[in-house]
């Protein structure tokens, strides 16, 4: 919902303490139960992130998720899912190029990341996602990893 | 074949044969192109945009490039601006190199994969391309087909990276190696002149972060805004890193000027450009004073390394803005002295 979502950016601070506080007790939950259930109950908490992430943040589950790094506003909203901030058509509004009634996802996420403790991780270069991981759970991936910091980008061994 | 003459036939090589021979790779630089040499020479440089054409004709292609000849370091072909429909980007460029031009391949994610895109910079690259733009791309709602599958598999920072590691590393994306790497003076795009505003300036270091050596703005009708905005860049140090050429455009009148403001995406023009078009005697004339004014505060400005001049529908006037503005402190680049613009035929 577009109206929570927005209300959720201008809440970042707030949601970056509680995926601070939350982030490793859910992980360390869900490593538990793959374990013991494997991936018997993927469908359900695949559900329940769409569930919750998508009433928060409008989240298009596209199964690498960067929230906490965009300022709480998830890119994947954007018509050109732009991973590595805005393109150069934002209305002078700060509306969206492609859906004009739309705040553009990444004037948000500045919004966002201004209100966050860790707020400058936007600054950093993100590669453009995995398509695979599409539909998937960004948590049970994080879960299943051995080093969860870790992530398997195509720029992972360059110091370009 | 004598010795003497072997070497006669290497040292012609060399220097090329073909105008569209590349030139030698000098220390430092990272392709052979002109463009680059312009640049790291320090010389203010000029580069302006050709408007690929809706024929298969590729005469009007060199038509088009010849008027600007002896005014020009580059030539940026665009990648379906507007996302409409025109010969492909990398088709202009290799007919440029074809006689010696030193064109800008323009790279949209919106309409290619990172599949077909790392394939084009490898055939653009053998084609004799040496300089490639990165830009997301406007969205398709904007042209000509609007039901066309946006594609956006990667943005123009991701892009931006992918030809470095290209470059450098000489690999495709998956790890594969490349037999020879494509040596593009890799070059991407700013927009300070819209929202969110303050923020430009990180969204800006973060391509040069990415592999930007060269930067293109936006057209800048804004010299408050662009002031500010280079003078932030100083402070970060962004223009020891890339060359940076904030864009100008050629506005023919005011009623144009207001339909680009409200139509094309992301051109900012301020109201009293407008009106000094609207009271002008002869606005087509006033419009190219503007931009020669524009052109003259640019390269006054700290931190610039060169102009752009987009000039839409108004190519013929590039010449005459460049001369009459002297940003090239009487310098004339490189242009085919006989251009043969007979090179290809339509059947």
């Amino acid at each position: 919902m577009y109206k929570v979502r927005l209300w959720s950016v201008r809440r970042a601070r707030f949601m970056e303490a509680l995926y601070n506080a939350s982030n490793p007790v859910i992980l360390a939950t869900l490593r538990g139960i793959t374990k013991v259930f494997g991936t018997k109950l993927d469908r359900p908490i695949t559900a329940a992130e769409r569930g919750l992430k998508g009433f928060l943040f409008d989240c298009q589950m596209c199964g690498s998720c960067q929230l906490s790094k965009t300022g709480m506003s998830c890119p994947m909203n954007c018509p050109k899912t732009l991973r590595n901030g805005p393109c150069g058509g934002v209305r002078p509004d700060g509306n969206c190029e492609v859906k004009p009634d739309m705040k553009c996802v990444w004037v948000l996420a500045w919004d966002g990341s201004e209100r966050m403790k860790n707020g400058d991780v936007i600054k950093d270069v993100e590669f453009s996602g995995d398509h695979r991981d599409k539909g998937k759970s960004t948590w049970l991936k994080l879960a299943r990893e051995k080093r969860p910091e870790v992530s398997v980008k195509p720029m992972q061994n360059t110091n370009v | 074949m004598s010795e003497a003459d072997v070497t006669d036939v290497q040292d012609v090589k060399r220097v090329g044969t073909n105008p569209g021979d590349p030139l030698p790779q000098l220390p430092g630089h990272v392709s052979h192109g002109r463009f680059e040499q312009v640049l790291r020479a320090g010389f203010f440089a000029v580069t302006t945009e050709i408007a690929p054409p809706d024929s298969a004709d590729p005469d009007e292609v060199l038509t088009r490039a010849s008027l600007f000849d002896g005014y020009v370091d580059a030539i940026n072909a665009t990648d379906g601006s507007g996302a409409h429909c025109h010969m492909s980007s990398l088709a202009v460029c290799a007919i440029l190199t074809r006689v010696g031009y030193s064109p800008i391949l323009q790279m949209s994610c919106r309409d290619r994969n990172r599949i077909a895109i790392q394939g084009d910079a490898l055939g653009a690259a053998a084609l004799g391309v040496c300089n490639a733009l990165c830009l997301s791309g406007d969205g398709v709602q904007a042209g000509d087909h609007p039901e066309a599958k946006p594609v956006f598999d990667l943005d123009s920072v991701s892009l931006t990276r992918t030809l470095k590691i290209l470059r450098e590393e000489s690999r495709f994306l998956s790890g594969r190696k490349l037999d020879y790497a494509p040596k593009l003076f890799i070059g991407s795009t700013i927009n300070p002149f819209v929202p969110p505003v303050d923020r430009r300036i990180d969204q800006l270091a973060k391509k040069i972060d990415a592999g930007a050596e060269y930067i293109q703005s936006q057209y800048c009708f804004d010299m408050d805004v662009l002031r500010d905005f280079m003078a932030r860049a100083v402070d970060m140090g962004l223009p020891e890193k890339a060359f940076i050429l904030p864009g100008v455009g050629v506005l023919p009148s005011a009623r144009t000027a207001k339909w680009m403001r409200e139509n094309v995406p992301g051109v900012h023009i301020p109201d009293p450009i407008i009106k000094r078009l609207e009271g002008a005697d002869k606005p087509l004339k006033e419009g190219r004073n503007i931009c020669i004014e524009l052109m003259q505060q640019i390269k006054e400005l700290p931190g610039t390394s060169g102009v752009h001049v987009m000039a839409y529908r108004q190519e013929k006037w590039v010449g005459d803005v460049v001369k009459r503005s002297g940003v090239l402190d009487g310098r004339t680049p490189w242009s085919p002295d006989t251009a043969d613009t007979t090179i290809g035929t339509v059947n």
